[in-house]
């Protein structure tokens, strides 16, 4: 297991450093000149020249990625074009945001899409099966900036439940120790705060977990079915055991594999894939700075950015396969 | 956004017990096909999107993108439901009914040639992966593995960027992100295959390797990739509206697309929700239709699945 | 692993959404709507209001963006302020000002008794010392456009680096209140250009003790983030980035102490995400209403205030594309255009059409230039004339931006575009996305037929809008006007502005003959307050410390 981890880990590095190489270029071969999108409207000529000058955007593309590599190596990931800050604090500043929304996304799938799957898996055909299957199947069909837009209509307009956009009222006194609001508010006793997070996290969640919970239910669903009819639940039932202690200890746990590998495959899109979502809550994590930095032409923050999604989305899945491991003996990864 | 390669068929596509059953498997495929009801649904569901964008012409009562009424349209307020425009206008000043209609032509237009551009680069990529040696392989898939771990929205942003902001580079967008998807399909596929015995039987009896490829594991192809394709119908028509609603497809805001009427029924929402209802909606019933045909037909494909 | 979907069951009515409704249902965010407690002035609590994004710096001199100033005008003052409500300048810091006959020289009477933030005193000195700082900006990232732009832009100059011929020469003192300013040429705009908050006044002990080193981006230094001390209402007290700043009342302000214990600028991109953010209370003010809530405000009882236009949104034309260089299709589109339709079908309340390239308030404005009242026929006719029936125009506009001057360019697109087809001219519609692909078509290319675009002016100077748009040959443009540019360039170099106005005036008459392109209207930028927020007053140039402002 030891030596797997570690070929899987030795492997990364020429992908990360292949991929370093090609957003270098690919960033740089997008039109548009990062010095227009620093000044705006009152860019002169001159301004734009003297600005390429001292970033030296108009090197040649090698020197820059040299000096590039020669700053990464000493952990320096350059600052923003558009605001100026370190790329490396504004990523750590906003990771806990993503993933804060990523897992309370995930929890909203999974809280809801194990149950309503097994309760779906066990009798298929029933009536309770064909609604939690259509419901599946809307939530995968419907676009997520819709969803957004249905419930920030909903909940937000015409009942004036929940707050549209940001991670936490302005009015609440709330310091942030971690980044993760929720979190923050707990371990400094302010509750107020932490419950104002939750509040803030109910809408983007749901808009984001929604075609999550609608696979998990499904996948939940098949995988209940076929451990049904398998010869050795069918013993257990026949041998007469209660029928909840045959739901948890055979069908749930054999059923959670499937289940696990996709939550985990989910988990890497959800990282990246919440670029829609924090757009349009405004939710102040890496996919809306990353989008706001690709109309900017904003390089350091494109290169080290997206470096750093490659770099978590592979460790995800090598987690997601060690873990894999663990949970069944009977796959044990070569 | 975009959906991961369908376990299920990338196990169907690499099955050759599967494969091996030849024609008889469409033939019960298709058998299946018809008795489900759900099949039926998708169906009727595409067959009516279709019929709206090719007829389109004939069903809208006023011209595509017409902004014939732009003086009635105000801050504040947009005309719904009355005489002569039977959902009332859009946001632009046109009729909200003949938009969403000429906007399924849209849709229909993106969506097939995106998924069939999509389909033909990534077919090409999985046969030389799958159909020419280990080398080649190795290294068509880590470009593919690549091309997975770019976010697709920053993909298509970037194409949008070289292109122009145009129906054409959102073709383009949606296909790249559909390459590595086929791909990996038909790579699976003829690998799969290659082991199977009636590849062994056609190369013993020293077939062309060419020759077996395109005569004996391409056809077995088949099946699992019609699937994919019209899964990723589904998800095309979402994506275009998901470029649009990013400021990304076409240059005239008032044209007729659903994405598009999205994005400028927003700022409207209090007044007049019906601006962004309908495209939701619109969008959201075509790609259920394509969604419940796909996965009809890999139930159908799929005996296994029969109980 | 291998698993499979089953058979699926027949569709049936579809309600499981119910589930969703529950779950948000739980979650009532009924709020404390107050304020803070204990204030000890007269009125207290604490004043949120929203901006459409987050500072780039504290620093003022190192910004030229609005949502920059907006802290800066609580935590600092200049020299030179503005009459409240106008953008003509007023004495601050310096209580008077006199410039000598050739216009090479200023002296000014400062405010005596005066204190920075950190303690430490405003006085001559230190106010020489912030002339000499600027003038001292060390080469690299802090002598761009992009950070000190106002000084390059008025002052050409640094002491060292790649531009050397600085207007700027030296600053005396004489005496403890008084210094005087010198010049290397005359500039009649001097006095109001310090009305900019570039130009406020910082602490000399603080930027010593906390600024940029060496070659450090000076705009994120230690001071610039965690640290500006200026002699402002309100104190910094912490800048949780991307959050929220929060400044507090500055207890030993020298003016009229501020009502309220606490301000708090927070930043909310979508003008409807603020507008919905004011209705359930979480903020008390927002700026940049977007013009489609405004009347939603109002209805649930919020107060809307206009800040006096103080920009222009204008339809530019390409005279680089035939047959644009022709004047008289030049003329029909200006004829084609009914300027209120649009205001109507874009622009909220209140925004007149524009006559000119500059908004009434300024200087060189004068009613009396040649107007191309709405009137289709007579554009028809001219393009009879010139040839060009069949006419086809790209017309280019940006998407995913608002501006001051242009609230909903997709709108006011659409609804010019109507108005140029009625006359027969066919419109090749052109999005680009803001930033950087529309700027870069329009300044960087000749590849643009018309196209929208506008200018917000940062103080009481002509120059800074006809200098800015026709003082040279340019892309936007694509005209060579050598009379027009050299009676530009001799009008900004009239030492006095009494003299200067009568030449802008005619300048503008010059420029509505030439008709580069057609000035639309000066849109009314609105802010939105909750009932209880009294003492807010709009200024044309965002000049508004908040010291009066009360929310009780």
């Amino acid at each position: 297991m030891l030596r797997f981890i570690v070929r899987r880990l030795a492997l990364m590095i020429p992908v990360l450093v292949g991929l370093s190489i090609l957003l270098f270029v690919w960033v740089r071969a997008l039109p548009g000149d990062p010095a227009r999108a620093m000044l705006g409207e009152r860019a002169t000529p001159e301004a734009i020249d003297q600005i390429n000058k001292i970033y030296g955007f108009k090197e040649p593309v090698f020197g820059q990625y040299f000096t590039y590599v020669g700053r990464l190596l000493h952990g320096d990931f350059g600052a923003s074009t558009r605001d100026g800050r370190s790329v490396v604090s504004t990523f750590f500043e906003q990771f806990p945001a993503t993933i804060e929304l990523a897992v309370a996304a995930l929890l909203f799938a999974v809280a809801l899409g194990i149950p309503l799957g097994f309760w779906a898996g066990r009798r298929i055909g029933g009536w309770v099966d064909n609604l939690v299957v259509s419901g599946s199947l809307l939530g995968v069909v419907t676009p997520v900036f819709f969803l957004a837009i249905l419930l920030k209509l909903v909940f937000a307009d015409w009942l004036g439940w929940l707050p549209t956009s940001r991670r936490q009222d302005a009015r609440i006194e709330a310091t942030h120790v971690t980044n993760f609001y929720v979190l923050d508010g707990v371990i400094t006793r302010e509750w107020d705060a932490s419950w104002d997070a939750i509040v803030h996290l109910i809408l983007p969640a749901v808009a984001l977990g929604t075609i999550p919970l609608a696979i998990i239910v499904r996948i939940t669903r098949a995988s209940v079915a076929e451990v049904m009819s398998e010869d050795y639940v069918r013993t257990a039932v026949s041998k007469g055991l209660p029928p909840q202690i045959v739901s948890r200890r055979h069908i749930l746990r054999n059923a959670m594999l499937p289940v696990i590998t996709t939550i985990g495959l989910w988990t890497g899109l959800l990282l990246s894939g919440a670029v829609l979502t924090e757009s349009v809550f405004e939710w102040n994590g890496i996919g809306r700075y990353l989008f706001l930095a690709i109309g900017q032409r904003d390089y350091p923050v494109l290169q080290g950015y997206i470096l750093f999604i490659a770099l978590i989305y592979s460790l995800v899945n090598l987690a997601v396969d060690v873990s894999y491991g663990v949970i069944d003996p009977r796959v044990r990864v070569s | 956004m975009t959906l991961p390669l369908d376990p299920v068929l990338a196990d169907l596509a690499a099955d050759p017990d599967e494969a091996e059953a030849g024609t008889s498997l469409w033939r019960a495929a298709w058998r299946r096909l018809r008795r489900n009801p759900v099949a039926i649904i998708g169906a009727l569901l595409v067959l009516a999107f279709v019929l709206v964008a090719v007829f389109a012409p004939a069903i809208a009562p006023y011209p595509e993108n017409s902004h014939q009424w732009a003086d009635e349209v105000t801050l504040t307020s947009v005309p719904g439901p009355r005489d002569g425009n039977l959902l009332g206008l859009d946001r632009y000043g046109s009729d909200l009914f003949s938009q969403l209609v000429y906007g399924a032509r849209q849709s229909l237009v993106v969506g097939v040639v995106s998924t069939a551009l999509g389909l033909l680069a990534g077919a090409l990529l999985g046969l030389l992966a799958g159909g020419v040696g280990r080398k080649t392989d190795t290294a068509v898939m880590r470009v593919v593995d690549l091309m997975l771990s770019v976010p697709s929205l920053l993909l298509a942003v970037s194409v949008v960027a070289v292109l122009g902001q145009n129906r054409y580079s959102v073709m383009i967008a949606i296909a790249a992100a559909q390459v590595p998807i086929f791909a990996r399909l038909l790579r699976g596929s003829m690998l799969g295959q290659s082991k199977s015995d009636y590849v062994l039987a056609a190369t013993s009896l020293g077939l062309r390797r060419r020759t077996i490829v395109l005569g004996h594991v391409l056809p077995n192809s088949l099946g699992p990739t019609i699937v994919q394709a019209t899964l990723n119908l589904a998800t095309a028509i979402i994506e275009v509206a998901a470029l649009s609603f990013l400021g990304l497809g076409e240059a005239d805001p008032a044209v007729a697309e659903w994405g598009r009427m999205l994005v400028a029924a927003q700022d409207r929402f209090n007044e007049a929700p019906q601006l962004a209802l309908w495209p939701g909606f619109a969008i959201a019933v075509s790609a259920l239709g394509f969604t419940l045909l796909g996965e009809a037909m890999r139930e159908a494909l799929d005996p296994k699945g029969q109980r | 692993m291998t698993y499979r979907s089953l058979r699926y069951p027949r569709l049936t009515a579809v309600a499981a959404v119910a589930a969703l409704v529950v779950v948000a249902g739980c979650a009532d965010s009924k709020r404390d709507t107050g304020s803070g407690s204990g204030g000890t002035g007269a009125s207290g609590g604490t004043f949120v209001f929203a901006g459409s994004a987050d500072p780039v710096t504290l620093d003022p001199f190192f910004a030229s963006d609005g949502e920059s100033f907006r802290p800066a005008r609580q935590i600092f003052e200049g020299l030179v302020g503005t009459k409240p409500g106008t953008a003509d300048p007023a004495p601050l810091l310096a209580t008077s000002w006199q410039t000598a006959q050739d216009g090479l020289s200023t002296t000014f009477e400062l405010q005596s008794g005066v204190k920075f933030q950190d303690g430490t005193d405003f006085n001559a000195d230190a106010a020489c010392w912030n002339f000499d700082r600027w003038y001292n900006t060390p080469p690299g990232i802090g002598q761009t456009e992009d950070q000190s732009y106002y000084w390059i832009s008025l002052f050409k100059g640094f002491a060292k680096g790649d531009l050397t011929d600085s207007v700027y020469k030296s600053c005396t003192v004489d005496g403890d209140n008084k210094i005087t300013v010198a010049l290397t040429q005359p500039f009649a705009g001097f006095v109001a250009a310090l009305s900019l908050p570039s130009f406020s006044m910082q602490s000399p002990t603080a930027i010593k003790k906390w600024g940029a080193t060496g070659q450090d981006d000076p705009s994120q230094s230690e001071y610039a983030t965690a640290h500006p001390t200026g002699t402002g209402p309100f104190v910094f007290q912490s800048w949780d980035k991307g959050n929220q700043i929060t400044l507090t009342r500055n207890e030993n302000y020298w003016g009229e102490k501020a009502l309220v214990d606490e301000v708090r600028i927070v930043p909310i991109a979508e003008p409807k995400a603020r507008a919905d953010a004011l209705l359930n209370g979480e903020i008390d003010g927002f700026d940049l209403v977007g013009p489609a809530d405004i009347s939603r405000l109002q209805d649930a009882g919020f107060q809307i205030a206009n800040r006096p236009a103080f920009n222009i949104l204008y339809l530019g034309i390409n005279q680089a594309v035939k047959p644009l260089d022709d004047i008289r299709v030049r003329q029909a589109i200006a004829y084609a255009i009914d300027k209120e339709a649009v205001i109507n079908a874009s622009m909220p309340e209140g925004t007149k059409p524009a006559l000119e390239f500059v908004p009434d308030s300024v200087n060189g404005y004068t009613p009396d230039v040649k107007t191309y009242d709405y009137d289709p026929a007579k554009a028809k006719d001219l393009l009879a004339q010139a040839g060009a029936q069949n006419l086809t125009i790209q017309f280019n506009y940006p998407t995913d931006v608002t501006r001051p001057y242009m609230p909903s360019p997709g709108d006011t697109f659409n609804a010019i575009r109507s108005e140029l087809e009625a006359v027969g001219i066919n419109v090749k519609p052109q999005a680009d996305r803001w930033d950087p692909d529309y700027l870069d078509r329009i300044q960087g290319g000749k590849d643009h037929g018309i196209h929208l675009l506008g200018w917000t002016g940062d103080y009481n100077d002509t120059d800074n809008f006809l200098g800015v748009f026709f003082g040279r040959k340019s892309n936007e443009w694509g005209f060579e006007n050598q009379k027009l540019f050299d009676a530009l360039t001799k009008a900004r170099g009239i030492p006095v502005v009494s003299d200067q106005t009568p030449v802008y005036q005619k300048i503008n008459q010059q420029v509505m003959d030439f008709l580069p392109g057609i000035p639309i209207a000066s849109p009314v930028p609105s802010l939105a307050f909750d009932p209880k927020v009294k003492g807010y007053v709009p200024s044309p140039v965002q000049d508004e410390p908040w010291n009066l402002v009360s929310v009780q």
